[in-house]
């Protein structure tokens, strides 16, 4: 039994150093789970693991990768490569089979197959020294599978055009001839969606086999991703800045809720006599608890400028999202972008909210006139510009909130500009998604522009989340 | 003392859910035998109308467990949680005893008859097997969950007049929450945390055949299909699994053999909720229609 609390314990640290907060208490529970439950049946552990160790939404990815690596469903070389008597498969044999698996979007077929592909086709460094491994990386590039789409879709079509009901084990009936054609308009998203899929089951099993040979702390430090709120915006990948970008409306609920419930607490009005009379009635006339008028509100101007040129274009674009979903927080939000040129956005974010993908990147560098004759982002003469082109922006309700790394490529800072609008308006934020290290550090004014304004580092959601709920004024 | 809601092993949840009409994924039906044998109240997260609230209401046919329900809104208090006392009756009855004794009056006025119990007390009072169901749980405010914290931990309440209550039997706890605030981390700690997600395209199925059983095979793919096609897409409310009941239900009401442009376009309204939504998803589907 001690071998079995030594895994639970060793997961529960792998879980800790992932960002999901753990107790002793939840641990007691799950070894409790684990001993209602029993070790049959490898899901029903699972899922009992995650009902006593997770404690909200959006953990769970994180969770079940790091769970396949502590508990994995095998050791060593999957069976199922064993039903190969020869040593050398070819990568076509491999594409041919997932072209069909993809085709009837069979996920048992697709977990072999990724078994195998990973096996054969994702081993890397020196077999017994510790760069010894499996790449999903490697085998999915030279497995291609983005490629087996429409292989697959025209294997879909002629499959259901002829007999039918050709071992699609997955779905009893769905392939036969009487297949309304209208459903084979999503076929295509069903595939991707497949292929997307077996990506993901080729990344767990490369965590699994080289977790074996390197050791499952390593393997979950670096290899599982962190979950959504922790994401650093400069380091996001794509699909990462995508599930971003569907977190803005969820986050904009909350923030909201927080924000309204933050006025809410902090003033109070005069007593209401008429309320006050009426609530006395239960209590046979006498006052005892006395009702305020509720404040009017009164909501801020907000101002954003954001650096939108590449190197920090995710986080300001995430940025400029959720604050335009928290508008009606404020009286007014005015969203400004920036690369050397100034230029008033607001109307393009109002149209992006919502929409996904890189449909806002496109419109700002395509609609608004954010560079000049050069395309380096240069601080200073934006700010300028703000000075001279939309100073009336800023009054004594605004607060100003700076977006940006300060990497000024150089160029002439212009303090004074800053300056003046710090003076201007009621307070004045810097975000910068640098690392307080690297501030100040290569061509970064960030020091000199801090002195100045009070910049906070803002790299990932939970930063972003807490300077919007504790710092902005409202 | 464990709770009055027991359960065999994970099969027999997922056979007495199944006997209710509710089709429970391996999660829900581990935890919720978890939540039975650990007695610990269950924390149901996921997005509208994938069932949370139905859960509890399974869980409590299938005992023929009584369920009290308390519906969390903002501004909730004790008042409305626990109990009240009738103060108007409690006048009425000082005005009518004039002439005895403050001394009388006031033991009587603080009796049962004047106690107005609401859900939490009426759970924790039950005698026979109980389900509580506290439903929205992020309406509510955050000092609502201190409050909650206390019964839920010892579940007793006292009252200072009549002293203290305490349940025979746990009540079955199941709290649901639509994720619009944070719950406490003190309440998460106590609870077994349930996510449900949208079902997997083979759940959704016999969630399907067993609410809608005159639904065609067919038709029933089509439309899971189409469901999860538009799951995929950009959308501001996603369809839930009450939309593809609803959706298959309409459906079966039009008479619908199999699914066809038309009927799709009319229908929409079903399992959309925004204008814009609908625009996107006609859109969507007929540049399909153009690529082919």
């Amino acid at each position: 039994m001690t071998e079995v609390v030594d895994r639970l314990v060793g997961f529960v640290e792998a879980l800790r150093s992932k960002g999901i907060n753990v107790g002793p208490s939840e641990t007691i529970d799950a070894a409790a789970a684990v001993e209602v439950l029993g070790f049959d049946d490898r899901g029903l552990v699972k899922e009992g693991l995650a009902a006593t160790l997770i404690r909200r939404g959006g953990q769970r990815d994180v969770f079940d990768q790091t769970f396949d690596l502590f508990f994995p469903k095998a050791v060593g070389a999957p069976s199922a490569t064993l039903q190969f008597e020869v040593d050398d498969v070819e990568v076509s044999d491999i594409r041919a089979l997932l072209a069909m698996a993809l085709a009837e979007a069979d996920l048992r077929a697709l977990e072999h197959i990724a078994e195998i592909a990973v096996d054969f086709l994702g081993r890397v460094g020196q077999e017994g020294t510790n760069t010894a491994g499996w790449s999903a990386f490697q085998t999915l590039e030279r497995l291609a599978p983005s490629t087996l789409i429409v292989p697959a879709l025209e294997m879909r079509t002629s499959s259901s055009q002829g007999a039918g009901g050709s071992g699609g084990a997955s779905q009893q009936g769905s392939s036969g001839t009487g297949e309304p054609a209208f459903a084979e308009r999503v076929a295509r998203d069903e595939v991707r969606q497949a292929v997307e899929a077996f990506r993901e089951m080729v990344a767990a099993e490369a965590r699994r086999r080289t977790a074996e040979v390197r050791g499952r702390e390593l393997v979950t430090q670096h290899a599982v991703r962190t979950g959504g709120n922790q994401i650093d915006f400069l380091s996001a990948n794509q699909h990462e800045l995508e599930e971003l970008r569907r977190s803005v409306q969820p986050l904009a609920r909350k923030l909201a809720s927080r924000l309204a419930a933050k006025r809410r607490r902090r003033r109070r009005g005069p007593i209401d006599i008429r309320r006050t009379v009426r609530k006395s009635m239960g209590t046979g006339g006498i006052p005892i608890k006395p009702i305020y008028v509720k404040p009017r509100p009164s909501r801020p101007e907000l101002v954003l400028l954001c650096d939108v040129s590449g190197s920090v274009s995710g986080f300001s674009q995430f940025t400029m999202l959720l604050v335009q979903a928290l508008s009606a927080q404020f009286t007014k939000v005015r969203v400004f972008a920036f690369v050397n040129a100034m230029a008033e956005v607001t109307d393009i974010v109002k149209e992006s909210t919502g929409a996904g993908g890189s449909e806002l990147a496109h419109r700002l560098t395509h609609e608004a006139r954010v560079t000049n004759w050069h395309s380096s982002s240069d601080y200073g003469s934006a700010l300028v510009e703000f000075e001279e082109n939309f100073a009336s922006a800023v009054g004594p309700r605004t607060a100003v909130v700076i977006l940006g790394d300060a990497r000024n490529n150089n160029q002439k800072p212009h303090f004074e500009a800053l300056h003046a609008i710090a003076a201007r308006s009621k307070r004045t934020f810097w975000l910068n998604p640098e690392h307080p290290s690297r501030w100040g550090l290569g061509d970064s004014d960030a020091l000199e522009y801090g002195e100045i304004v009070p910049m906070y580092q803002c790299s990932n959601i939970d930063q972003l989340s807490n300077f919007i709920t504790k710092l902005l004024p409202v | 003392m464990s709770s009055s809601i027991q359960f065999a092993s994970v099969d027999d949840v997922r056979d007495r859910l199944a006997e209710q009409g509710y089709i429970a994924s391996p999660a829900v039906a581990t935890t919720v035998y978890l939540a039975s044998v650990l007695g610990k109240p269950l924390l149901v997260e996921g997005p509208a109308g994938v069932g949370k609230t139905e859960l509890a209401r399974a869980i409590a046919a299938a005992h023929q467990a009584e369920l009290v329900r308390l519906q969390c809104y903002e501004g909730v208090d004790e008042a409305r949680a626990i109990y009240e006392w009738d103060h108007a009756k409690q006048l009425l009855r000082i005005t009518a005893g004039k002439d005895e004794s403050w001394e009388t009056a006031r033991t009587d006025i603080f009796s049962e008859e004047f106690l107005l119990p609401r859900p939490l007390l009426t759970a924790i009072r039950n005698d026979g097997p109980t389900v509580l169901l506290i439903d929205e749980t992020d309406k509510a405010d955050v000092e609502i969950e201190g409050l909650l914290l206390e019964v839920l931990g010892d579940f007793q309440i006292t009252i200072p007049e009549m002293g203290t209550v305490t349940a025979t039997q746990k009540p079955f706890v199941v709290l649901t929450s639509n994720a619009t605030r944070e719950l406490s981390e003190a309440l998460r700690r106590r609870c077994l945390f349930l996510h449900i997600e949208f079902p997997s395209a083979e759940l959704e199925r016999q969630i399907v055949e067993s609410q809608v059983p005159d639904m065609p095979h067919a038709l029933t793919d089509s439309l899971i299909r189409i469901i999860n096609a538009l799951r995929a897409m950009p959308l501001r409310k996603l369809p839930s699994v009450s939309e593809t009941l609803d959706w298959a239900r309409t459906l079966m009401a039009l008479g619908a053999k199999d699914l066809d442009p038309e009927l799709v376009s009319q229908s929409l309204g079903v399992i959309l909720k925004h204008q814009d939504d609908i625009d996107k998803a006609r859109e969507k589907l007929d540049v399909a229609q153009v690529l082919e």
